[in-house]
């Protein structure tokens, strides 16, 4: 029998979390590679057994964007700020599918891991993170679907599309927090599963996709401002296209998205401790 | 020697009722506000809760391979759902000075779409493997699993053997100083099993800590180099040898649900007759403590009668194995016995001459009718321990895990030399 040497300090202390304890970022670090392989996971499986695989990717932002052609680009001829309606309409249903997606992947993400969360230790935020990032795969598929219409269209991109990265981030912690706030909330009131298909329909409404904010009367455009998403879809255009950038409405959209994934963070620790139990 | 793992005063309060409902919809919420100001007026109903454990401690060293008795709903799996860092303590402190890896059941996170070398790597990364430790290990996980072959197959085209051999051989190469395991050996047919053992074994000789949960006690006797058992949240017997700690649980069950049964409140019916005691007995009326497979067994159920004479009684006997699954039922009604004139008190015994329940523990809940209308009747009334027993008279039983009920049998052969 070999000896095994112990070190000094336990490795693990397991006591009762304070009520205001923070969640530890060093453990998330430390299980970084099991956020990689539930992402990986959601990636592979999301798509098995169906018959236009991935394709549903394209697809569904797509059709989106032939209806809303129809609809608001013949039909009801919505100012689209100069730019052919089809591509304006697909800029802002490509981070809408995405955000969509993620929401509702991640808020049903713990509940859906019931098995897990009851039988190992991990840092539990993990799961909703890898639901959300597990929605990046198609996010850039369905990219590449807008990159040819750009080309179709012959929009050249500007300079500004070096800020694509930063918005793709805003769009990726947006849909982090309100996910992970979701997530925790289903394991209490499964109400969640049938309250949210139908605020992301509502929510679609009042988030730019369909119309440009300068469409709403001035008077109103500020309460288009408290909800992120509606700047963070602007700047994709303004990036994508060259607009002018909508400053003051990006700020607000990256204050409230910090704050949002930060109460999301609080919500979430503070059931993390008794999902074993209830969920 | 410094403990490797460390247990001070742990305690975990449940709570029952109400709040122990799986979840929660708004509409329950809102219903539950308005009603607040009449709680006011119905107190003591209040939501019970229940001590899961209460001040556990203890300390485990380096290399001991630790068997955690005790009944369900003693506080074993609270146990290790607290040192797996599940579930959150009440109270208490735990320091563990080594990577813990608990294998709850076998298989954590398979996919069923993904195949088996990707179920390998999304599983080991679940209990904790690196990507790294994965990859070196893959070949000889795949070798113990014995599926080379279908490793580029989903799993689930997987036939239920090579899916638990899979699960399990990921969980065998885990190499983390603690090892907490609960149960999982009761998988896979007896040949795997074995290799298992002998897979825990190796761990422990490597000088790892094992902690193993089981109401098996064959596998802890065989498996474990301490015991300690644990009873109604509380360390009824402190770690020390195994034997000892088998023998004082099997004790402890025996008396604990002897003394109680009469005064239990758990129970149905018009009370007309009570149970009092249920008891066993061998072939020359010794009452025992233990009954064993094969050899000739008297139940008996002690009553107490308000009446002289009661009209069709029966009694009934049902057995339960430790899974809920029903094993038997034993009643004079299917025997074609009735009892009438059965005074104040008394028993009823019914024999069983050669009992075939294979080892194990069971439990059995008992019921008395008088003209079909319950008089009394205790669900999970007593445990039965039954301890292996030549029943073949051969001296050889089923393995453990196929055992279930022990039938007499004879074989034949008729055999064809080739033409």
């Amino acid at each position: 029998m070999q000896s095994v040497r112990l070190p000094a300090e336990p490795l693990v202390v397991i006591q009762p979390t304070k009520r205001w304890s923070l969640l530890s970022f060093k453990d998330i670090w430390a299980y970084r590679e099991l956020l990689f392989f539930l992402t990986w996971r959601d990636v592979k499986v999301r798509y098995k057994q169906t018959a236009l695989g991935a394709a549903w990717a394209i697809l569904q932002p797509l059709f989106m964007m032939i209806i809303f052609t129809i609809f608001f680009g013949r039909l009801a001829a919505v100012d689209s700020a100069g730019i052919p309606y089809p591509v304006f309409a697909l800029a802002g249903l490509v981070p809408w599918t995405f955000f969509s997606n993620a929401i509702t992947a991640s808020g049903n993400s713990l509940v859906g891991s019931a098995n897990l969360i009851t039988k190992v230790y991990f840092p539990r935020l993990i799961v909703p993170a890898a639901a959300m990032l597990a929605g990046l795969v198609d996010f850039v598929l369905a990219f590449v679907l807008l990159i040819l219409l750009m080309f179709y269209y012959e929009i050249v991109p500007t300079i500004q599309l070096l800020f694509l990265p930063v918005l793709v981030l805003l769009t990726a912690l947006f849909s982090l927090g309100v996910g992970t706030w979701f997530s925790a909330l289903n394991v209490k009131y499964r109400d969640v599963r049938f309250a949210l298909p139908f605020l992301i329909q509502l929510w679609l409404f009042v988030s730019s996709v369909i119309l440009p904010s300068s469409a709403i009367p001035a008077k109103w455009r500020w309460l288009l401002m408290l909800n992120p998403m509606s700047g963070i879809i602007e700047g994709y255009r303004s990036a994508l296209f060259g607009l002018p950038f909508d400053w003051p409405a990006l700020g607000i959209a990256s204050g409230l998205t910090i704050l949002t994934l930060l109460y999301a963070i609080y919500a979430f620790g503070r059931v993390e401790r008794s999902f074993a139990d209830i969920i | 020697m410094q403990p490797i793992i460390r247990v001070q005063d742990l305690s975990k309060l449940y709570y029952l009722g109400r709040s122990a409902a799986a979840y929660s919809t708004f509409r329950e919420v809102v219903m539950d506000v308005a009603r607040l100001p009449l709680r006011y007026l119905r107190r003591g109903e209040e939501p019970t809760s229940i001590w899961a454990l209460k001040d556990v401690s203890f300390e485990i060293e380096t290399g001991d391979v630790v068997g955690i008795i005790g009944r369900n709903g003693a506080g074993k799996s609270t146990l290790l759902k607290v040192l797996s860092r599940i579930t959150e303590p009440t109270t208490g402190r735990v320091e563990l000075y080594g990577r813990v890896a608990s294998l709850l059941e076998v298989g954590t996170g398979f996919h069923p779409e993904l195949t088996g070398r990707e179920n390998i790597f999304l599983n080991g990364s679940i209990l904790g493997m690196s990507r790294r430790e994965i990859a070196a290990k893959f070949d000889e996980i795949v070798a113990f699993a014995e599926v080379e072959k279908f490793i580029d197959t989903p799993v689930k085209r997987y036939s239920s053997g090579m899916y638990v051999r899979l699960a399990f051989a990921v969980a065998a190469h885990l190499e983390p100083e603690i090892l907490i395991v609960d149960e999982v050996l009761a998988v896979g047919d007896a040949a795997f099993q074995k290799k298992c053992l002998g897979r825990m074994r190796d761990v422990a000789s490597a000088g790892r800590t094992v902690l193993f949960v089981s109401h098996n006690m064959a596998a802890v006797s065989a498996l474990c180099t301490k015991a300690m058992v644990l009873w109604e949240g509380q360390v009824e017997y402190p770690l020390g040898g195994v034997e000892d700690a088998v023998q004082k649980y099997l004790t402890q069950v025996h008396k604990i649900t002897k003394t109680t049964l009469a005064e239990r409140t758990d129970r149905q019916g018009n009370g007309k007759v009570r149970i009092q005691d249920f008891a066993s007995y061998d072939r020359d009326g010794n009452e025992v403590e233990y009954i064993a497979s094969g050899q000739e067994v008297n139940f008996r159920v002690y009553y107490s009668s308000t009446q002289e004479n009661v009209e069709g009684v029966t009694v009934a006997i049902g057995i339960t194995s430790d899974t809920g699954a029903f094993v038997s039922m034993l009643s004079n009604q299917v025997a074609g016995e009735s009892f009438q004139s059965i005074g104040r008190d008394g028993y009823f015994t019914c024999k069983i001459r050669k009992l075939p329940l294979a080892p194990g523990s069971y439990t059995a809940s008992l019921i008395i009718r008088s003209n079909e209308a319950i008089t009394d009747w205790i669900q999970q009334a007593v445990t039965i321990v039954v301890e292996p027993g030549d029943f073949f008279g051969t001296g050889r039983m089923p393995p453990q895990s196929h055992a279930g009920v022990l039938l007499e049998q004879e074989w034949t052969l008729n055999g064809n030399s080739s033409h």
